[in-house]
């Protein structure tokens, strides 16, 4: 019986810790990807300004709630615009910055093997 | 590779290249933000300065044609250059103005409406900034001109008389 109420208790201890790193982790995600707009080229992460703070507590505040990552980036998106946010998000307007690379891969791989099939004949 | 392909594939290229830097050079490169123009103002409820009893809640806004809110602390020293623009507005154009105190001391604030005047309707208390991170703010001071609860002005650092003059062009 007492073996049994310390393995519980330590089970319930281990899934709190658990659940508690998990949550700091994604908080320091965030942070580093959240732009300290009034700072210069700093993430909220690395600043100590009001606004960063505030920001952390509120992050903080909201994933302590439940809230997922996308709601937080959401939210904050909203309010301060897109460049809030060190990673653009996958939308019209990033669309070329994303497939840019994709594309001058694809050019640069067909042009290889074009060069070598032409070099075989 | 035909030599036709390769002179199409290097127009095609450059013309998209050129189409890039043409988009990229007519952008505004200004950082502007104002991405909470044309939106409406989440809820909200703050603590009245004066008696924390009465609650200031955004709901109440919703419905007011003309409301102007400013975001002010007492340890800000460009609120009290704006301080008397307020003042004026209050006083001569009949502006109904809520202030939200942002990260102070309620003696403080209120030292600082006994010292230099009270244009605030009502002033609430946004002790932790939360409320001010709702609206987009980025620190003190600022102005907010809402219309039925929507943002269709906003202004960052301390008001001038060409500001307020665009707030009241607005009015009309």
């Amino acid at each position: 019986m007492l073996f049994k109420k310390y393995f519980l208790i330590i089970v319930f201890f281990l899934f709190t810790t658990h659940s508690i790193l998990a949550n700091e982790e994604l908080k320091n995600k965030i942070y580093k990807n959240v732009r300290c707009i009034v700072c210069q080229g700093q993430s909220i992460y690395e600043s100590n300004s009001d606004f960063a703070l505030d920001l952390k507590k509120l992050i903080s505040k909201k994933i302590d709630a439940g809230e997922s990552e996308k709601q937080i980036y959401d939210f904050l998106i909203s309010r301060y615009g897109e460049w809030i946010v060190f990673t653009p998000r996958f939308n019209f307007n990033s669309l070329i910055l994303w497939l840019l690379p994709l594309i001058v891969f694809a050019i640069g791989g067909f042009l290889i093997f074009r060069l070598n099939t032409n070099k075989k004949k | 590779m035909n030599i036709r392909y390769r002179i199409i594939i290097l127009t095609v290229t450059l013309l998209i290249i050129f189409a890039l830097f043409l988009k990229v050079l007519n952008s505004n490169k200004v950082y502007q933000p104002n991405h909470m123009i044309g939106k409406k103002i989440s809820e909200f409820v703050l603590e009245d300065l004066f008696d924390k009893k009465i609650k200031i809640n955004s709901k109440e806004l919703l419905d007011k044609d003309f409301v102007v809110i400013n975001i002010w602390a007492s340890w800000c020293i460009p609120c009290r250059v704006e301080h008397p623009l307020l003042i004026n507005l209050k006083n001569n154009n009949q502006i109904n103005i809520i202030g939200i105190n942002y990260k102070d001391e309620r003696m403080n604030a209120k030292n600082f409406l006994k010292t230099y005047g009270n244009p605030y309707q009502l002033v609430g208390v946004d002790s932790n900034g939360e409320v001010s991170i709702q609206l987009g703010a980025y620190g003190v001071p600022e102005t907010y001109v809402l219309n039925k609860g929507k943002i269709i002005f906003k202004n960052i650092g301390p008001l001038n008389e060409d500001i307020v003059t665009k707030i009241l062009q607005l009015k009309k």
